[in-house]
């Protein structure tokens, strides 16, 4: 066993894990954040997606060791202080950019991290970005246009199309 | 103006909050004190004998607390099957045991053979590479026309043969069709394969087992799509346990489509693991066993013919069809090709003859059940793709083919030859309504610039029918269901007015939380926010049957109309009490009940807390309280129907298939939540992109999964689809369910693939490809290419 020290969210935090212990087996299972989702095992779905030191990252493709000493933000972190959704997260639940919501924590960190890098992406940039995080609800059509709006571009409301 | 609340309005989803913010409450979130964690050793081969199984060593590792084979479920029932076919012969199909773990036989790779229960997951895994099993492997059965060739290797030793039922329908017909066509001016043949998809939801399986010694009660947490019915399945055939000693629960459940339906051998083997052991057990299924592990979908092989008279019209359709039901009976199987198949062969038209013949057959893949559509897609497809081929035959346009056949909107009730009346529907309005939306008279000018750039553009139409709201009890008993297909709903008014609705259709993405409070509150006049709705429970919900088949709105909905009902006629008796005035008089607007023609009214809330309070109450009429369930048995299935029409580019030199514009033009009957509505469609229309362009299940010729992995399992992607154009303004509302709905959640998923596929096989043809008159989905870059250049 290793002993790792991250910050999550803010908060320091630590545990003992295997070599083997995948950093979203940490946060799931140690840590209790269990909105962050496994969908797959060949980090093709991206239902884990967190950041880490900033960057997105699936968190199945790192060890929780190799996470030690980082920054990590999931999507419990997500939220405004006073616990209102984000533009992002109020942009995917205006546009109902969501179903069963469980590639949403992905979606949510995947989108961040691109309007971080692009503030204002075209369709196709979205539709790119997004080749890592697989939706089997949405058909990504209300995913893509819940991204653009909250990077402040014009789309319709999702009642009149 | 649109509504801002009630029926016809879009609220935001009020579940979107916990799952925007991580606090959903999925099966792989519910960790138990004490809970162990269960790994299932699988078969790697397709077909084999198991001479032995040695734990020995695998059961001294570290951490390990059982490891469960086929012996010690002796006693314990097979997973059963929920519906029985009859062949045309009228026997029964033929039906196989099925062992919660491999017993002698290995019949499908992925099949479990043993279950090791450890402290962690990682023991667990670990001490199952220590099993040793030997098997001796068996030549494996996998292609259907052979397997039912005599001399065939069997899948099942005890049964006769690899035919589980050769069944036609409708068998009075076989003849009058086979001299209908033998005497038609033109005959349409087309032979085709429905490709074999995994349903996928991005939550993979889990199941979660508990036992409490104290009281004998099992709880089983899982991811369902009808916990009632895994309860029923499970207690009754399985475990025998009775329903008032097992709970289970569903509770967020991240998506279905089908194959959340069944009932799985993981479900027992943790629930009876769980007092085996004496701990919770834990299981959750890796996406690499969710793909030979999760019920599969489709996988038909068809031959299709459609005779014309020399005016166009269809004068019969003769349908031979191949269906794999893998190596077991999943839960629905046997339904799935014929009575959810076989009767919506008339499609729109007025066929008057029709003949469907299905042999469905055992092999040594994983079990194939339901995925979205289930069977009406592979009853879509093939017709639909017919008449594109009829029209290109005969030199007329496939859309005017269409309405010259068209069931027209004066010949409602249309009783069709396969068995099913439908009530409602305008199919000339929604393929309409479909062409303006595509802009079909701009569709010249759009070919010509794809052609400028050396692309070939295509215009695909489709337009379908569905038979959905599941189901007529009585109907479906007499067609071998071995169960009912009502829905139920407990309407429970608190003391203050709030209200708490359990319904026992379950919500895994179809915003149930949001729409259910619509209809309740515009039936009772007070604010959505009042009411919450329960489900998932069965410890909490009236026995349902659950959420499949678009049901939930058009059965669920309408038990929780009827409890309504029964909730405004007891609370119309408390007002005429409280008011001193006759119940006839009593009326119930915006959440007050007034006497007819006076200032006189009592507020909902007033109302609600005599129930409870009953100091002031008609003792001597009615008891106190306010809460009411009603149970739905529809009298018809609902017959939703729709355009789906496409462009598509083809480009030449790759044979890449893009997909340009989609419009789907939808007759739902009335719409509860527009919003959740066109979300719904568009998920189906990229389920159905992902059949016709990128998605297969393929095995190899030892029945080994070659697609095992989203390496290789192409799941549609944001990069691989269009914005979708969706309308469902053309409305003839249901005629025998109070709210007029017909259900949305299968239609995209039904009516895309063939929409795509003849947008690509015109393409073809306009660019001079003629010998192309079909191609197997998905029609991949190298498929396109090579019928391009074959």
């Amino acid at each position: 066993m290793t002993s790792v020290t991250m910050t999550v969210n803010g908060k320091s935090v630590s545990g003992d894990v295997e070599g083997r212990t995948l950093l979203v087996q940490f946060l799931r299972d140690d840590l209790k954040l269990t909105g962050t989702h496994v969908g797959c095992d060949t980090s093709q779905c991206g239902a884990c997606q967190v950041h880490v030191d900033g960057k997105a990252v699936k968190a199945c493709t790192m060890l929780a060791a190799e996470a030690d000493g980082a920054d990590v933000k999931t999507i419990e972190g997500m939220a405004n202080a006073d616990g209102s959704l984000s533009v992002i997260q109020q942009a995917f639940q205006d546009h109902h950019g969501l179903q069963c919501g469980f590639c949403t924590p992905g979606m949510v960190m995947t989108a961040a991290a691109l309007l971080k890098e692009n503030p204002k992406p075209t369709e196709a940039e979205v539709r790119h970005y997004l080749e890592g995080n697989i939706c089997r609800c949405t058909g990504y059509h209300n995913i893509v246009k819940a991204i653009l709006a909250a990077s402040g571009q014009e789309v319709t409301q999702i009642a009149a199309e | 103006m649109p509504k801002d609340s009630g029926i016809g309005a879009s609220p935001k989803r009020r579940e979107d909050v916990r799952f925007l913010t991580g606090k959903g409450q999925y099966t792989d979130d519910i960790n138990i004190h004490g809970q162990a964690y269960a790994h299932f050793l699988r078969s790697e081969v397709a077909h084999g004998t198991i001479n032995g199984i040695d734990t020995s060593a695998a059961a001294s590792m570290p951490g390990v607390v059982q490891i469960l084979t086929a012996k010690d479920f002796e006693g314990v029932g097979g997973v059963p099957c929920g519906w029985q076919v009859t062949d045309r012969h009228g026997e029964a199909m033929q039906e196989p045991k099925h062992p919660v773990l491999a017993e002698g036989k290995v019949r499908h790779v992925g099949d479990p053979i043993a279950m090791v229960i450890a402290d962690t997951l990682e023991q667990a895994r670990d001490a199952a590479e220590a099993i040793d099993v030997d098997i001796t492997e068996l030549e494996p059965v996998m292609d259907m026309k052979a397997a039912i060739k005599d001399g065939a290797t069997k899948v099942h030793d005890d049964l006769i043969s690899n035919l589980c039922y050769d069944w036609g329908f409708v068998e009075e017909n076989r003849e009058a069709v086979d001299e209908a066509i033998k005497s038609a001016a033109h005959v349409t043949t087309l032979e085709l394969v429905n490709n074999r998809l995994v349903a996928n939801p991005m939550e993979p399986r889990v199941a979660v087992g508990d036992y409490a010694p104290g009281t004998d009660d099992y709880t089983l947490y899982t991811t369902s799509q009808n916990p009632h019915v895994i309860r029923l399945l499970m207690g009754a055939f399985v475990l025998g346990i009775p329903e008032h000693k097992l709970r289970v629960v569903a509770p967020d459940v991240g998506g279905g489509f089908g194959a959340k339906i069944y009932h799985y051998a993981e479900e027992a083997a943790c629930t009876f693991a769980a007092k085996q052991c004496g701990r919770p057990v834990k299981w959750t299924s890796s996406r690499s066993e969710a793909f030979i592990s999760d019920a599969h979908g489709r996988d038909h092989v068809t031959k299709i013919e459609l005779a014309l008279d020399a005016d166009h019209k269809f004068t019969a359709i003769r349908t031979d069809t191949y269906a794999n039901m893998g190596a077991y009976l999943s839960t629905f199987a046997p339904s799935i090709p014929t009575w959810l198949h076989g009767t919506l062969m008339a499609g729109n038209y007025t066929t008057p003859l029709i003949y469907v013949n299905v042999k469905a057959v055992f092999t040594n893949t994983t079990p194939v059940d339901a995925y979205r559509g289930a069977g009406r897609p592979e009853a879509t497809f093939q017709l639909e793709r017919v008449i594109d081929k009829a029209a290109r035959e005969l030199g007329v346009d496939p859309a005017d083919l269409r309405r010259k056949n068209f069931i027209k909107p004066d010949q409602f009730p249309y009783a069709t030859p396969v068995a099913v009346e439908y009530d409602t529907g305008d199919y000339d309005a929604t393929l309409d309504k479909g062409m303006e939306m595509i802009d079909a008279a701009g569709f010249e000018a759009r070919a010509a610039e794809s052609k400028a750039k050396g692309k070939l553009r295509g215009l695909g139409i489709a337009h379908f029918i569905e038979a959905c709201g599941i189901a007529p009890s009585n109907l479906v008993g007499q067609l071998g269901a071995r169960a009912g297909l009502y829905e139920s709903a407990t309407v429970r008014v608190n003391a203050t007015g709030s209200i708490s609705v359990m319904t026992g259709s379950h919500s895994h993405g179809q915003g149930h939380e949001t729409s259910y409070p619509q209809v309740v509150a515009e039936m009772l006049g007070i604010d959505e926010s009042m009411i919450d709705i329960v489900h998932g429970d069965t410890s909490k919900t009236p026995m349902g049957m659950g959420t499949y088949g678009s049901r939930s709105i058009a059965v669920g909905g309408s038990a929780m109309v009827r409890a309504t009902e029964k909730i405004i006629n007891k609370a119309k008796k408390i007002a005429a009490h409280l008011l001193e005035a006759s119940e006839a008089d009593i009326e119930l607007k915006d959440g007050a009940f007034s006497v007819a023609g006076t200032d006189k009214s009592v507020a909902w809330g007033d109302v609600t807390l005599a129930a409870y309070v009953p100091h002031n109450y008609p003792l001597e009429d009615i008891e106190p309280g306010l809460e009411e369930t009603a149970f739905y048995d529809p009298s018809n299935f609902t017959y939703p129907a729709g355009a789906y029409i496409c462009e598509v580019e083809v480009d030449p030199e790759t044979g890449k298939v893009d997909v340009l514009k989609f419009v789907a033009a939808d007759d739902f009957g009335n719409v509860i939540n527009p919003m959740i509505v066109y979300g719904q469609v568009h998920g189906g229309v990229a389920q159905g992109i992902g059949q016709a362009l990128l998605e297969n299940c393929a095995y190899d010729e030892n029945g080994q999964l070659l697609s095992g992995s989203y390496m290789d399992y192409t799941m549609p992607r944001a990069d691989d689809l269009p914005m979708f154009d969706v309308d469902h303004s053309c409305v003839t509302p249901c005629t025998h369910n109070p709210l007029g709905v017909k259900g949305c959640g299968e239609a995209g998923a039904i009516g895309t693939p063939p929409a795509i596929v003849n947008g690509v096989i015109d393409a073809l043809h306009r660019a001079g490809h003629t010998h192309v008159s079909h191609i197997d989905m998905p029609l991949t870059p190298a498929r396109v290419w090579a019928a391009m250049n074959g």
